[in-house]
């Protein structure tokens, strides 16, 4: 699906990924753990296209296209989606119009048709009672005046209504309660597929009880420096980042 | 000195007073200050305070250095993109009003009269544009063409909106003085929709508006201009708002070389409200500046102004937006707010709030935002895999919508839209 050799970016000359080596594989999910600062939500920000950063050297391959040859559009229309850590408001755009306008320029993409209004519809029905969005909210401008647990389901939500083939969470657990945390995993793992992969960035160990990882890795100071399974998080959740801090900071010293 | 600033409007009156119409409907005293008006101050030029942006003397020197007052005559057909199914259609062609290619009037409570109807000394005409505020009022005064009055009777509320039609038709670069006097009466309410169009050669368009609004009653009003890379025009609505009185207008400019609009509403009815509402999107080299005023001459009203521009290319738009509170005016509620987008590198936006407040117990407020498309939001929306054309597309309309969602009328509100997703 996905493999990131040697990965560097920078922002503003400063280099933030330092090497980044990561293969997902078609129906996997990976987890990439780390502390603060460590370059979790720059990686997730260089694999979508955000042009800010840098990439100073490596490579990602995605269904083996350069992935970093692609505008961030063109990445997206591929099967690659981010759910932000940020979801942005957008004021009169509305969700609706913003949805069609995105399938319909993937379609295209695909050399489809758009999609009938009356088949978007039922679809649009369909992923809210996935996600138990309120009807009200997809009606509503883009992520304006939502709640932080409203505008992580609609990053699920849009998940759902666009079915990509890669998708990267981006600490969508941040600032949500158990409910919304219970209602975000469930649309993962009912989305999850053998055809699809996911990529579960996250600081805490509480969303992988309900995401359930293949793979565990812990980023840190831009490497990862640890790979492992799902006992890995419990370790790490146990333990806390000191030790790795220390462990590194030691031997790199 | 003198002589050198009225070069232009000696040049404008020598070529267009011999052919102009015959201006009985305004009284002799303001007819003749008109003309002493123009011929010592002339047409202003970036001097000038409220012209700094948009110096006419230089575009009359410039783009009018004949001007032949050669018109064509239109059709039903010219006009006819011009009409609104809904609506009541009147049509003033080069400033004159045509009945011939207006709808006859079937509705009860409306009077439709052209101005040469009015004479002397009791004409409304003029009674609340004066000559000695501003050169292209004076200019109206003195050369106006044969335009159109309305009047909605007291206690009418008409059902449907009526559309009024200023289009021109040069053969070659011209001037027209199109004016409308429009009056309603107490208790009455009415929607006008005040349409701007060229299907000729280069004109220049001095059109002036009067709009008197008494007791009680509302008048909601759209101006939409859509004049055409090869119009210059200036646009002055003197607007009088009685007690307990609604004034609504939406100006909507689309095209036009060069666009003054000159939006001045005396408040002079307590307990009235007015709203004012501007959206322009500029393109290559156009200029369109909006200037507005709220006069609170009385305590207790509430005045609102809400202008969106999103300038492009070279182009330059403007907002000057003045209130004015008396010192009687207590109690006055006025809020103003200007949101602008740069789009390109070499687009400029002049913005000023100018509050003049001498009450003292008074909410007013003002804001002004300029900056470029929200880089964040095309991200996100580039990220669902939304290309930077489409995305761009939302965004501008996004921005849009906020002024056109205040027009009412669907069929306008659609021709609108399309009209401005080929600017976006």
């Amino acid at each position: 699906m996905i493999s990131i050799k040697n990965l560097h970016a920078s922002i503003n000359g400063k280099e933030i990924l330092k090497g980044i080596n990561l293969e997902v594989k078609a129906g996997e999910i990976h987890a990439i753990m780390g502390p603060n600062g460590s370059g979790k939500s720059t990686l997730s920000s260089v694999l979508a296209g955000r042009e800010d950063y840098e990439v100073t050297e490596g490579s990602v391959t995605f269904e083996g296209k350069d992935l970093l040859e692609m505008s961030p559009e063109d990445r997206a229309r591929e099967g690659l989606f981010l759910a932000f850590q940020y979801p942005i408001e957008i004021p009169g755009v509305s969700n609706v119009n913003f949805l069609k306008t995105a399938i319909n320029e993937i379609r295209a993409h695909k050399g489809q048709d758009p999609m009938e209004a009356k088949d978007f519809l039922a679809l649009l029905k369909d992923k809210q009672k996935l996600v138990e969005l309120d009807a009200k909210l997809t009606n509503r401008s883009v992520n304006e005046g939502f709640s932080g647990g409203e505008k992580k389901r609609n990053e699920i939500f849009q998940m759902a209504i666009l079915e990509p083939k890669l998708a990267i969470l981006d600490e969508t657990d941040s600032g949500l309660d158990i409910d919304a945390l219970r209602v975000v995993a469930n649309g993962v793992n009912k989305l999850r597929s053998k055809n699809n992969a996911f990529i579960v960035i996250t600081h805490y160990q509480r969303l992988l009880d309900h995401i359930v990882p293949d793979f565990v890795h812990i980023l840190y100071n831009g490497k990862i420096v640890k790979s492992g399974t799902k006992e890995l998080a419990l370790e790490l959740e146990a333990k806390g980042y000191d030790e790795i801090k220390h462990q590194f900071e030691k031997t790199e010293g | 000195m003198i002589a050198e600033r009225s070069i232009t409007a000696q040049k404008i009156i020598e070529s267009i007073s011999g052919k102009a119409n015959k201006v009985g409907f305004i009284n002799d005293t303001e007819l003749t200050g008109a003309l002493q008006y123009l011929e010592t101050k002339g047409i202003p030029t970036n001097k000038h305070e409220d012209y700094k942006y948009c110096n006419m003397d230089a575009v009359f020197k410039k783009e009018f250095k004949e001007i032949v007052q050669e018109f064509n005559e239109l059709s039903n057909a010219d006009v006819k993109p011009y009409k609104l199914d809904e609506a009541i259609n009147l049509v003033v062609v080069n400033g004159n009003y045509a009945e011939h290619l207006s709808d006859k009037i079937i509705v009860k409570g409306i009077t439709i009269k052209d101005l040469n109807h009015f004479t002397g000394k009791n004409s409304p005409i003029a009674s609340t544009a004066k000559s000695n505020t501003d050169a292209f009022v004076a200019l109206s005064n003195a050369f106006s063409g044969n335009g159109i009055a309305l009047k909605v009777d007291k206690d009418n509320v008409i059902p449907m909106p009526i559309n009024i039609i200023y289009i021109n038709s040069a053969k070659n670069s011209s001037l027209v003085n199109p004016r409308s006097f429009i009056h309603v009466m107490p208790n009455a309410e009415v929607t006008i929709t005040e349409r701007f169009a060229n299907v000729g050669k280069k004109i220049f368009s001095n059109f002036l508006s009067e709009k008197v609004v008494e007791e009680n009653a509302k008048l909601t009003s759209y101006t939409i201009q859509e004049e055409g890379a090869e119009s210059f025009s200036v646009n002055t609505n003197q607007v009088k708002v009685g007690k307990y009185a609604t004034y609504d207008n939406t100006t909507i400019t689309l095209s036009g070389q060069v666009v003054r609009n000159n939006h001045n509403v005396v408040i002079a009815g307590e307990n009235s409200v007015s709203h004012l509402n501007g959206l322009f999107l500029t393109h290559d080299t156009q200029l369109v500046d909006n200037h507005t005023l709220m006069d609170h001459q009385v305590p207790n009203c509430e005045s609102n102004e809400l202008y969106k521009g999103a300038i492009n290319g070279k182009s330059t738009g403007v907002f000057n937006g003045k209130i004015y509170v008396r010192k009687d005016a207590q109690k006055t509620n006025a809020y103003q707010s200007s949101k602008n987008i740069l789009l390109s590198d070499d687009g400029t936006i002049n913005t000023k709030p100018q509050l003049e407040i001498y009450a003292n117990d008074v909410k007013c407020s003002h804001g002004t935002s300029t900056g470029k498309i929200d880089e964040n939001a095309l991200f996100y929306l580039k990220a669902r895999g939304i290309g930077e054309e489409n995305a761009r597309k939302l965004l501008l309309a996004a921005f849009a919508n906020e002024v056109v969602d205040k027009i009412e009328i669907e069929s306008l509100k659609a021709h609108l839209e399309t009209q401005l997703n080929k600017l976006y």
